[in-house]
């Protein structure tokens, strides 16, 4: 069997006939070329996999591509501004130092850009019950909590353009 | 990890998912939010042949004051019922515990009907529901009936909403004011309880206990202690009275009797 699903990821509409059972992380990774959105445990565990399904972060390997038929996607990849210059959330990341291996960053810059569209002054407490759906393998949790804490306290960023040195 | 094949069938409508439960009886299941039936399928614990997603009943979610009791309909995401100021007024209870389910996104998907619907004795919200003594409304084939949470669940992962029914909504009772507590022990903050506790004072107190046996239960001796007025020790003491925990990796069955009268009680003393 497979399914007609249209999704709008980043703004641009994919058109896709799937196998229902498809995970809308198959779909944006696969159908779509998009892999910035990582698949960490396949579990719904780890949060790697999040994206934003109407705004809302979701873990994508826990919803089918078809729940998201007609619906709006963000995924890493759709943060960044027109420009190339990063989100206060990608900023506070990089002016934080707040990955190492990156593996889990994607989920980890989708749930923080959810939770300062809902809190944007969040407290320290608020930022950690709030990633809590997101594993950092490397441990890395005081620089990612000081990241989101940047992005908080730099609404407007700095624009740095991607791939310029600082 | 990737679910055995299925056909999909979206329903729009209380009346379609219905007609499609008539027509593929046991062999479908019905997807909500997903997040307990969708990790089942990956694992192909779960292999359904038809997916009836009702998700996008939109008439199905709301939170309504009803005067002495709060509608909320099943399709409501527990990110709501965290949220819901009507909740946090009423039954305070049910919103702070739909707040220790999972993690945000889980919370951003998943539904208090789903939740209730998969029935398992791990889960934070069944809890909270035969706390409040809650009512279940079922529609089926012949029109709506109504189960009190003492009767929905039947069994492991079983209620009583049978194969050709659907849960449309939770009505709850009004708690307004009165004392609440919910305690969940786990080793990481988005784990399953390994024991959990909702505590719903008011003139018929209610003791809803996690992860001490089959299906959610109520704690009735305890209740029983806290009606005659009973120190928060002594009612403690009562917590796994007359319940059959289970054993597993997480912890065995006298460790979960202790865990359970330690819960109780500081239920009791917050």
């Amino acid at each position: 069997m497979s399914y007609p699903t249209s999704i709008n990821i980043n703004g641009n509409r994919y058109d896709k006939s799937i196998d229902p059972r498809t995970l809308l992380v198959h779909f944006i990774r696969e159908e779509c070329g998009l892999t910035g959105t990582h698949i960490g445990c396949d579990t719904s565990n780890c949060g790697a996999c999040t994206v934003l399904l109407d705004g809302n972060a979701v873990k994508s390997c826990t919803v089918l591509a078809v729940q998201a038929n007609n619906h709006e996607i963000t995924t890493v990849e759709g943060l960044a501004n027109d420009d190339g210059s990063f989100t206060p959330v990608q900023e506070g990341f990089r002016q934080e130092h707040g990955l190492q291996c990156g593996y889990c960053t994607p989920g980890m810059l989708m749930a923080a850009t959810a939770l300062l569209d809902e809190i944007p002054n969040p407290s320290e407490q608020e930022i950690r019950e709030n990633l809590e759906g997101n594993l950092c393998r490397c441990t890395g949790y005081e620089m990612i909590v000081r990241s989101v804490q940047w992005a908080a306290q730099n609404p407007d960023g700095i624009p740095v353009q991607i791939g310029e040195s600082s | 990890m990737i679910p055995a094949k299925f056909d999909y069938k979206p329903a729009q409508s209380k009346e379609e998912a219905l007609s499609l439960l008539a027509e593929y009886g046991d062999e479908a299941k019905l997807l909500a939010g997903g997040h307990s039936l969708l990790p089942l399928m990956k694992l192909r614990l779960a292999t359904p042949e038809v997916l009836i997603d009702i998700g996008a009943i939109e008439d199905l979610s709301y939170i309504q004051d009803k005067g002495d009791v709060i509608a909320i309909g099943a399709l409501t995401k527990h990110r709501k019922v965290e949220q819901s100021d009507i909740l946090k007024e009423h039954i305070p209870l049910l919103a702070h515990t739909a707040s220790h389910v999972g993690d945000p996104q889980v919370r951003n998907r998943g539904t208090i009907g789903g939740s209730l619907c998969h029935g398992d004795p791990a889960s934070d919200l069944p809890a909270a529901i035969l706390a409040t003594r809650a009512t279940l409304v079922i529609s089926g084939p012949s029109g709506e009936r109504k189960v009190e949470s003492d009767d929905f669940f039947t069994d492991f992962w079983e209620t009583e909403v049978k194969e050709d029914e659907l849960l449309t909504e939770i009505l709850v009772p009004k708690y307004t004011g009165e004392s609440w507590a919910y305690q969940k022990f786990n080793r990481r903050s988005q784990d399953w309880a390994i024991v959990g506790c909702a505590l719903q004072a008011g003139d018929n107190p209610g003791i809803g206990m996690v992860n001490m046996g089959s299906t959610p239960v109520r704690s009735a001796d305890a209740e029983n202690a806290l009606k005659s007025g009973g120190s928060p020790k002594e009612v403690g003491e009562l917590a796994d009275s007359g319940l059959t925990p289970p054993t597993d990796i997480h912890g065995n069955e006298s460790y979960r009797r202790d865990l359970a009268k330690v819960l109780l009680q500081r239920a009791l003393e917050n």
